[in-house]
């Protein structure tokens, strides 16, 4: 590389000392900002999904002055409402063996050794904590005949420590989280703007002071300043057009901070879920997860013959293929997302697939329905079947679902240290929105986890510290500084230069063609030669948005289109960036499957002697190479070693 | 995809351009809707029409085209979020309509949900609800271990009926008195049922009933058009539960 002396070791800031303690030990000597001091700092959020609900509702009950941002019509839309399975946590309530340190096991492990270890462990110590602060919220969970609550088994672990609300867990902690921030609004604590999007990041001194904001209604633009600044903003998956991420997710709020300062971290780590309904046509919009907690009964085939057209109830048991139960006869169909993802996609690429496409796999629940009866079974997954009914027009009791994997999550985001602070000093980054938690691939049931971890139980502290070690308040930023008008002028030129572009291609058709390159080349196999040609063809796709690209409308008022616009051309460069990394890690891990590092069986081959690190890229100016800068891990409590679900 | 049981459909579609202008009713002709498309997916197919001719194309509130964040909302040839029972307009699908249909669609309608644009409203009402105390009052760090309260599963259950709803105001839509009780009743019953609410109750009942009125809501005359039209299936029972516990807060609260 050839701006290999520019690259920088990153610290993580981890705290030294035996990681059981090290969360306990740095609560202690972490500064604090004592309770009548609180009132003075301001602290803006951005988003209010899990995260970003559960940290603005926190600081402000400490006293903080919080200002929320979120681009819908309420704080709940947020899209972790749509998280179905469950939420983690290591209460070992069922008695099976269940505790802290095999959270934290497992989570390492999932991830593919490539998380930071002591982010994790705290991540599983505070588990805990969350069930029971949700239970007091009135979350309704799923409870047994005496009263206890309900756990069961997702993807990756051995152990039931999943709990869960039907099939709308995301739903009902997000209701959680925002009826403690309705609560603090109430009390004046807490201000929130709807329909307001954050279009840029303002430093002032080397600290991140404030944003610009995007009135989505009127289209007006605002000015705001606080001490410090919390991106909550979720991943950035739609790079894909087609995911399973709502309409609105977007990455824009991340891309503003990386060009500020903020690095991107493992940008190419993409969770593609392996039980998604198939696509069914080029006019389609999003996909649709299936929880993965179909997996407990549902048993997924394909038929053992190529190109075998017969409908799934006439094909002969000995003519079906349970692979996963074949390949991975310890953990079955609860292997890990990542894992299944993949064999599915073999399935397909053998011509075994199924469906009118062929690109889909039998996700089947004849068996259960025989075990337990079709009561138990509804009562489980109800919802969910009749959400596959009302989506394919097909009876899962009566023939099996059809399968398959599509993009799902994110473990990529902006680099935070162990404070959850981002590179632009000031600016944090909570939930699915950082990289901190999960390496190459996120275990099931553990993203609601990290969001209310990150904000009810992390940031509380870590944000305490800054605020009193740096006392940004002492100077004095206010809008009037000439930063917030440069950035202001800089987000207003942006929208006004892609409203006069007024060329001949909608914003949709360039997302469409991004997804389809990201798809094709940065999916679920990745080769050398394919994102070298996904490289130049994105580039080529971002000069051609620039000049060709029709945004109907005007700058005031509601313009649909505009905000896609903006988003879109984020998408590009984001898309570009993930491109770029995928082809400097040179090995597979989790989710990041590169097809010339394999193991005989087609499992992921890491190289832990040259990509042990995470990746974290620094911007350099619109059409500078960015720079991959390292963070190297250690993992001195689970010792590296190969990943096995056999 | 061409296929031979594309459709094509006549839409009538509720075009407004502001919240002060007057809207009307505009006719579009759409060919080649195929079966399996979603409602929204029709609807952007349109739209993609529209960009093409330099049309302004049409503002509608979607997100998460799950059924589950309650962003869309379509008065669907009268009927709030089509002719399904107990889904969304996102999960609607073409297949509930066929060739040749007219289809009328038009924005929720009600004084508390001024049209934004087009089919866009400002629900921005159930949030002032819910902060008018659809909450428990306990801050974070306060909470004991979550087992040590047990909950009848049945009373976890009923609450989580009530908990499913997903605030889309479908109820306040169809109501003829633009009332939006099931809304409030639904999550005054969530927290009523539980233990960790019941110690708020009565306070609960009355704040947020006041709020309920104060922002032009109308109040309920038993149609059950709101419960016909959840696209969650929640049920006219709480709006009971909700009247028991108010009455009861109304002659007992020593606040109020």
């Amino acid at each position: 590389m050839s701006t290999e002396q520019q690259v920088k070791k990153l610290d993580g800031k981890v705290p030294k000392g035996d990681i059981k303690t090290l969360w306990e030990n740095y609560k202690f000597d972490m500064k604090l900002v004592n309770p009548s001091n609180k009132r003075k700092f301001k602290v803006i959020v951005v988003g209010t999904g899990l995260a970003g609900a559960s940290a603005s509702a926190t600081l402000a009950e400490l006293g903080y002055e919080v200002e929320a941002f979120c681009i819908s019509d309420s704080p709940r839309r947020a899209h972790s409402i749509a998280a179905q399975g469950g939420i983690n946590a290591a209460k070992n309530y069922p008695n099976d063996g269940d505790s802290v340190w095999r959270l934290f096991y497992d989570t390492v492990k999932g991830g593919d050794f490539r998380a930071r270890e002591a982010n994790v462990y705290r991540l599983a110590q505070v588990s805990n904590n969350i069930i029971d602060q949700c239970a007091a919220q009135g979350v309704p969970f799923a409870r047994e005949y005496g009263g206890t609550l309900s756990n069961r088994s997702f993807g990756g672990a051995q152990v039931s420590r999943t709990f869960y609300a039907r099939g709308q867990t995301g739903q009902q902690l997000l209701l959680g989280a925002y009826s403690a921030l309705m609560k603090e609004s109430s009390k004046g604590k807490v201000k929130i703007h709807t329909r307001s999007e954050m279009v840029e990041l303002v430093m002032v001194n080397g600290k991140a002071r404030g944003i610009i904001t995007r009135n989505i209604v009127t289209g007006e633009f605002a000015k705001h300043s606080a001490d410090a600044v919390l991106l909550c903003t979720g991943g950035y998956g739609n790079v894909f057009f087609l995911s399973t991420n709502a309409m609105n997710s977007n990455g824009s709020a991340a891309w503003k901070a990386y060009k500020k300062g903020a690095y991107f971290a493992n940008p190419c780590y993409t969770q593609i879920h392996p039980t998604c309904i198939p696509v069914h046509g080029e006019n389609q919009s999003k996909l649709t997860l299936m929880s993965e907690s179909l997996r407990n009964d549902g048993r997924v085939w394909a038929p053992k013959k190529q190109g075998d057209k017969r409908p799934a109830n006439e094909i002969p048991e000995d003519e079906r293929d349970y692979y996963l139960e074949r390949v991975y006869p310890s953990f079955g169909n609860l292997a890990p997302r990542d894992v299944s993802s993949r064999q599915a996609k073999y399935r397909v690429d053998e011509g075994k697939g199924v469906g009118k496409t062929g690109v889909a796999v039998y996700l089947d629940f004849r068996d259960a329905i025989k075990r337990d009866g079709y009561e138990v079974i509804k009562d489980r997954y109800g919802n969910l079947f009749d959400m596959y009914q009302r989506i394919t027009d097909e009876n899962p009791y009566e023939v099996p679902m059809r399968i398959y994997p599509a993009v799902h999550y994110t473990m990529g985001g902006l680099w935070v240290d162990y404070n959850l602070m981002t590179g632009a000093k000031g600016c944090f980054a909570l939930g699915e929105a950082n990289f901190s938690d999960h390496g190459a691939n996120r275990l099931g049931a553990s993203a609601l986890m990290q969001g209310l971890a990150d904000g009810y139980f992390v940031i509380p502290y870590t944000l305490g510290n800054y605020l009193a070690s740096e006392k940004p308040n002492e100077e004095k930023v206010t809008v009037d500084n000439p930063e917030f008008e440069q950035a202001m002028k800089e987000a207003k030129g942006r929208f006004s230069k892609l409203l006069s572009i007024n060329g001949k291609r909608s914003v949709d058709s360039f997302h469409k063609a991004l997804g389809h390159i990201m798809w094709e080349n940065v999916g679920m196999g990745r080769t050398e030669k394919g994102l070298t040609s996904a490289i130049k063809e994105i580039q080529a796709l971002r000069k051609e948005f620039w000049k060709d690209v029709k945004v109907t409308g005007s700058d005031s008022g509601i313009n649909v289109e505009l905000e896609k616009a903006n988003r879109v051309a984020d998408f590009i460069e984001l898309g570009e960036l993930m491109a770029r990394d995928a082809l400097a890690r040179h090995e597979s891990c989790g989710g990041h499957f590169r097809e010339e590092m394999q193991t005989a069986d087609g499992e992921a081959k890491r190289d832990d002697e040259k990509f042990c690190h995470v990746a974290a890229w620094e911007w350099t100016g619109d059409d500078g190479e960015p720079i991959r800068n390292i963070e190297e891990l250690s993992f001195e409590n689970v010792h590296l070693a190969t990943r096995s679900y056999k | 995809m061409s296929d031979s049981n594309n459709m094509t459909l006549n839409l009538k579609i509720w075009r407004q351009s502001t919240t002060k202008d007057k809207g009307q009713i505009v006719d579009y002709i759409l060919e080649g809707v195929s079966p399996d498309m979603s409602f929204l997916e029709m609807i952007d197919m349109l739209n993609e029409q529209l960009v093409a001719k330099n049309d302004d194309p049409i503002a509608f509130d979607h997100d998460c085209r799950e059924g589950i964040c309650g962003m869309c909302s379509m008065m669907i040839n009268g009927q709030a979020h089509g002719p399904e029972k107990a889904t969304t307009t996102c999960q609607l699908h073409m297949r509930s309509f066929k060739d040749g249909d007219t289809i009328v669609i038009e924005p929720w309608r009600a004084r508390a949900f001024p049209v934004l644009k087009d089919l866009m409203v400002d629900r921005s009402a159930f949030d002032r609800i819910i902060e008018a105390g659809g909450f428990v009052n306990v801050n974070t760090g306060n909470a004991g271990d979550a087992n040590e309260i047990l909950i009848p599963k049945e009373a976890a259950d009923l609450a989580m009926d009530a908990a499913a709803c997903i605030g889309c105001g479908a109820c306040v839509a169809s109501c003829k008195n633009a009332s939006a009780m099931l809304f409030v009743s639904a999550k005054i019953s969530q927290l009523a049922l539980l233990p960790q609410g019941e110690v708020e109750a009565d306070q609960r009942a009355l704040s947020m009933v006041e709020k309920m009125d104060e922002l032009g809501f109308g109040n309920c005359t038993n149609e059950a058009e709101c419960e016909a039209s959840c696209p969650k299936d929640i049920s006219i029972s709480n709006i009971a539960r909700m009247n028991r516990g108010f009455l009861k807060a109304a002659i007992t609260s020593k606040t109020k």
